[in-house]
């Protein structure tokens, strides 16, 4: 993106004052050097959200942002339903709640390192993982509508996991409001057999250790320490999400027409909040947003089987579970008043700063854990939420490293077993079922994720705890 | 992969998060059939997906590009419930006696997905509305495409 269309702000704030039909202006956190390679594409889909209906303030680009669908990846905006406001199927995705939770092992590098690659196998084996996996669970009708009104609830109540695991998820584990009714069968069908599974693509299963503590205090509350393990586990809604993404775009594309909103491209189909494919698609949604709490709360109950066939002893406790893909209703001062606000963040993460209702008493000190994904060659980072993000990006942040390079050039540049090789000889463990599709995760195809947490805690949108790097990666 | 002497054929094009597929055919409905060779390429060679099993596909677009969309949706669909890769497929389109729309007809042929055997790289999340085009170049060959979401 060419910095000269920008208005500087300061160091990781630029601004492009509205122009044409945007009704706010679209404001960019990042630095000189992560926004000269981003794609022109982010800067073309930030003023086009910016020129949606009852959007407000403005329309957030987060520093790890790339080329989405309608949306960029890494957008956030927010939307009053009673100003006309819009949710848009394609600001969440296809890949909806999709996310990221990581727990404590409470175990130290020194008790990973001789059974590492024991550990590697176990974990490649439990957890199903790669295109066609499947899990064990067979949900009926009824099941499957329990499911997806109930999210992590639903899967704690049938014993995978702990009462105490929900306290530390978004919205303690249940997203309310989801209407199973308005999630199509074949949704449903797809979603019979992948509760429980990772999926692929950039989904992954990592052991970690942290390597660098940034902020003392806030890793105490966090129960964080230097050299400790870690698990990470990045996965979404499954095919359940993705065909409720398929057809509400499919829906609102048709639909937009007919509410007199023009569409720049179709990606950006959307629907009134306050209209009959909106309010369908705000309850599916939140379907998709439970089915993805659901799953991941699966998987940490096979994570903590095969954990204990190795670490007998060993407590894997939940830090913190966020959603990376996801339209909230959440209140919002805006110039002094509290108003009821849709924000949609398509890949980008809650960051609710300390004392907000929202978010574990015990972390009310600290602010949310903000968690940052990297790649399986790169540091992933803990940050927490800042007071300062919500009057910034309403409350978000970051959620990655961002791809730099295309899966296409990707696979030209690196060969997926000397990816495994040369990580093995660095000490990290790559299982994968697919050659080629850690040639399109290379490491070198990513941003620099570092940068892009540096330009998140310079912008105040999220502070720096703890960085992390792999040990093992499950890759689906 | 796109041989330029004969009129048909697939070839993939970059996306900086995601993958591009493209047909190429002497008919719409050609470059069609050649988009979803493209399609199971992003997960597997196609040439090792053997016509064991045949499925029909039908679905319908109000313009050729929805229709496009809508044909890789479906197949994307039937891969995943039946846990299948299709690697030979015949498409035939007609317009909607009773409307504007548009009718897809199609077979696929495939097998069940082997993860030995097809290594599958990536689970296609959806075919999406990004650079899709459907047109009759000026050397009349058909060209149909879209981004995929991975």
């Amino acid at each position: 993106m060419e910095l000269k269309k920008l208005k500087k702000h300061s160091d990781y704030k630029w601004i492009i004052e509205p122009f044409g039909k945007m009704h706010v202006p679209a404001i960019i956190y990042a630095d000189e050097t992560l926004i000269r390679a981003m794609d022109e594409k982010v800067y073309e889909q930030a003023t086009n959200v910016a020129a949606l209906p009852g959007i407000v303030k403005a329309s957030y680009v987060m520093p790890d942002a790339h080329w989405g669908y309608g949306f960029p990846i890494g957008g956030v905006a927010a939307f009053d339903a009673d100003k006309g406001g819009v949710v848009s199927a394609g600001g969440v995705g296809f890949d909806i709640a999709c996310g990221v939770r990581t727990l404590r092992t409470g175990l130290n590098i020194d008790d990973i390192q001789p059974v590492k690659t024991r550990l590697a196998d176990l974990l490649a084996h439990k957890i199903p993982a790669g295109l066609g996996s499947t899990g064990k669970l067979r949900l009926n009708a009824d099941r499957m509508d329990d499911m997806l009104a109930g999210g992590a609830r639903w899967a704690v109540e049938n014993g995978y996991g702990t009462s105490r695991d929900l306290t530390h998820i978004e919205e303690q584990g249940c997203t309310a409001d989801a209407k199973p009714q308005y999630v199509s069968e074949q949704a449903k069908k797809r979603q019979r057999d992948e509760v429980g599974t990772l999926g692929s693509g950039n989904h992954y299963l990592e052991v970690q250790q942290i390597t660098e503590i940034f902020d003392d205090k806030i890793a105490q509350i966090y129960g964080m320490e230097k050299d400790q393990i870690l698990i990470s586990i990045h996965c979404g809604s499954r095919g359940l999400g993705h065909q409720i993404g398929t057809d509400f775009l499919k829906k609102m594309v048709t639909a937009a027409s007919s509410f007199g909103i023009e569409l720049p491209e179709r990606e950006l189909a959307c629907a009134p909040i306050k209209s009959t494919v909106g309010e369908q698609y705000l309850g599916a949604m939140r379907a998709g947003i439970n089915c993805a709490l659901a799953n991941r709360q699966v998987l940490t109950h096979l994570l903590r089987e095969a954990f204990a066939q190795l670490f007998p002893k060993a407590e894997l406790i939940l830090l913190y579970d966020v959603s990376h893909n996801t339209c909230k209703l959440e209140e919002h001062k805006i110039n002094g008043q509290t108003k009821q606000l849709f924000v949609h963040r398509k890949g980008a993460t809650r960051s609710f700063g300390p004392g907000h209702a929202g978010i574990p008493a015990k972390f009310k000190n600290a602010g949310q854990p903000v968690i940052i994904g990297g790649t399986m060659g790169t540091a992933s980072y803990i940050l927490a939420g800042t007071d300062e993000s919500m009057s910034l990006s309403f409350g978000s942040s970051c959620h990655g490293a961002g791809r730099s390079m295309s899966r296409h050039q990707a696979t030209r540049q690196w060969q997926g077993r000397d990816i495994v090789n040369s990580l093995a000889s660095r000490g990290i463990l790559v299982r994968s079922p697919s050659y080629r599709g850690v040639a399109e995760e290379a490491p070198g195809a990513y941003k620099d994720v570092s940068a892009v947490v540096e330009a998140a805690h310079q912008a105040n949108l999220s502070r720096k705890v703890a960085r992390m790097e792999p040990l093992v990666c499950i890759k689906g | 992969m796109v041989d330029d002497t004969r009129k048909s054929g697939w070839e993939h094009f970059p996306h900086q998060a995601d993958i591009g597929i493209r047909g190429l055919g002497t008919t719409m409905e050609e470059a069609f059939e050649q988009a979803a060779v493209a399609l199971t390429a992003v997960i597997t060679d196609p040439r090792k997906v053997q016509p064991e099993q045949k499925i029909n596909i039908s679905c319908s677009g109000s313009d050729d590009e929805l229709l496009f969309v809508d044909w890789l949706n479906c197949l994307l669909y039937e891969m995943a419930i039946r846990k299948c890769l299709f690697g030979r497929f015949e498409v035939s389109i007609e317009q909607d006696s009773r409307g504007p729309a548009k009718l897809l007809k199609a077979a696929a042929w495939g097998q069940k997905t082997d993860v030995s055997k097809h290594r599958p790289t990536v689970e296609v999340k959806a075919a999406t509305y990004t650079a899709l085009s459907v047109r009759k170049q000026e050397n009349g060959r058909w060209v149909a495409q879209c981004v995929v979401d991975v």
